[in-house]
């Protein structure tokens, strides 16, 4: 079963449809699947619902998606970086969920390991527990969360080989493998696909076989706070 | 002379004992890495990693390291890398031992408000949410009263939730307050501040 693919149009062929549910890995542009992210927006698959903890900035990431309008709602913890964004969303044009974070990432989780829902503490007593049941275990109250079952995974990763075991690099790694584990089918995009064998299994992130289809390529990997400290005299 | 920020960072330092993993939200609680001394303390960042160093040096930034804040930073000896699952179970689970977060408003129960303004931009609750609910104990570190002079220690909250009763203790520039049984408790008081000062500021029941 052949899984690496020549771009990125060509590994989502087939796969996308008008109002889907697509799952996407990344923390702020920290490990997005850029390359994915922009093919979508060549399909001009419309109607999108992200599960995705941002939503970009205005020329990069799901940016460049909600620029072409082809997403309906947004089901994210943090979404302050994008003034198109915020825009459609005041107008009415663009539904948002707001998730906490550890929710959002525990939600893909779940829907990835075949839990439909699970109960935490967070949001309790919150906006975020509205409508949600409640119920006590040991004296505290928790509440219902629902695993998210995506149509689609796009997730970004370092290294793969080509059966679709992959290695994260650093903090790049983040909503990546819940995101992955979540969808029916998905499509991971890496900086190098390796000779099998090459990766040591003891260091595999993400087995292969959450991995569908998978594309090299090149990355522009943007900083979105660049942050330095002064080097002291020596 | 009330605390000024590096003062009530200070402070808030002394929350920490050694060998403790913590978490640090952004604004002052940033700023308490700067006085942990010698204690050995491992700075979680809940996008996925434990031991954060600091700032990178000019042209040794990565894209692919970054905090919560999305700022770039750095590794150490020490750091660990996972996903935010794994990183949001361990905040859920109980296992970091303390967050040090601003707020907008804490009530004289513990509830705690620092997310969202009605009527103003609306970002998102990040992680906040996740922390105040699963960390053992939760510290702010915020001015006693707003710009307008308006206490900010509160009887209830007016502003949406973060969290119910998730506070334990509150630093702020006049002195240092535990959420207690009936209300708040004045446990110190800034160098030249006194409880009168204090009783002044705030609109929270003080027993």
């Amino acid at each position: 079963m052949k899984k690496v693919y020549g771009s990125a149009a060509e590994a989502l062929d087939g796969l996308l449809a008008d109002g889907m549910l697509i799952a996407a890995g990344g923390f702020g542009l920290c490990g997005i699947p850029e390359l994915l992210l922009e093919a979508i927006r060549d399909s001009g698959v419309k109607d999108l619902t992200f599960a995705s903890n941002n939503a970009g900035v205005d020329d990069f990431g799901i940016g460049i998606l909600l620029q072409t309008r082809q997403v309906k709602k947004m089901m994210s913890s943090y979404v302050g970086e994008n003034a198109e964004f915020m825009r459609q969303y005041l107008s009415g044009e663009l539904e948002l969920e707001f998730n906490p974070q550890g929710t959002l990432a525990e939600r893909m989780r779940a829907g990835g390991c075949g839990i439909p829902g699970f109960y935490t503490k967070t949001g309790v007593g919150t906006v975020i527990a509205e409508g949600k049941e409640h119920k006590d275990f040991d004296g505290e109250t928790y509440i219902l969360e629902r695993g998210i079952f995506a149509d689609l995974s796009i997730v970004k990763a370092w290294k793969a080989d080509d059966t679709g075991n992959l290695v994260f690099r650093k903090t790049a790694r983040n909503f990546n493998p819940p995101a992955a584990m979540c969808g029916k089918v998905c499509v991971a995009e890496v900086e190098e696909i390796v000779p099998r064998g090459s990766l040591d299994p003891d260091h595999i992130h993400l087995p292969g076989i959450y991995v569908h289809r998978l594309i090299q390529g090149e990355h522009e990997k943007r900083i979105e706070q660049r942050t330095v400290r002064k080097r002291e005299d020596a | 002379m009330p605390w000024d920020r590096n003062k009530m960072a200070e402070r808030a330092a002394q929350e920490l004992e050694d060998g403790m993993y913590v978490n640090l939200g952004i604004g002052i609680p940033t700023l308490v890495a700067n006085y942990v001394g010698d204690k050995d303390i491992t700075l979680q960042s809940e996008n996925g990693m434990l031991g954060m160093g600091p700032f990178p040096y000019e042209g040794e930034e990565d894209p692919d390291l970054i905090n919560a804040g999305k700022q770039t930073i750095t590794e150490l000896s020490r750091t660990a890398y996972f996903d935010s699952a794994m990183s949001f179970g361990m905040i859920r689970g109980g296992k970091i031992a303390a967050a040090i977060l601003g707020a907008m408003e804490v009530a004289e129960n513990g509830d705690l408000a620092n997310w969202m303004i009605p009527g103003k931009l609306v970002k998102g609750m990040g992680g906040a949410m996740d922390l105040v609910a699963g960390v053992k104990k939760v510290v702010v570190v915020m001015d006693h009263t707003n710009k307008h002079g308006d206490s900010k220690l509160l009887k209830e909250c007016t502003l949406p939730l973060t969290g119910k009763g998730v506070v334990d203790r509150i630093i702020t520039n006049l002195g240092v307050l535990d959420v207690v049984e009936g209300g708040l408790r004045i446990v110190e008081t800034a160098d030249g501040v006194t409880e009168d000062d204090i009783r002044a500021a705030t609109e929270a029941t003080l027993v």
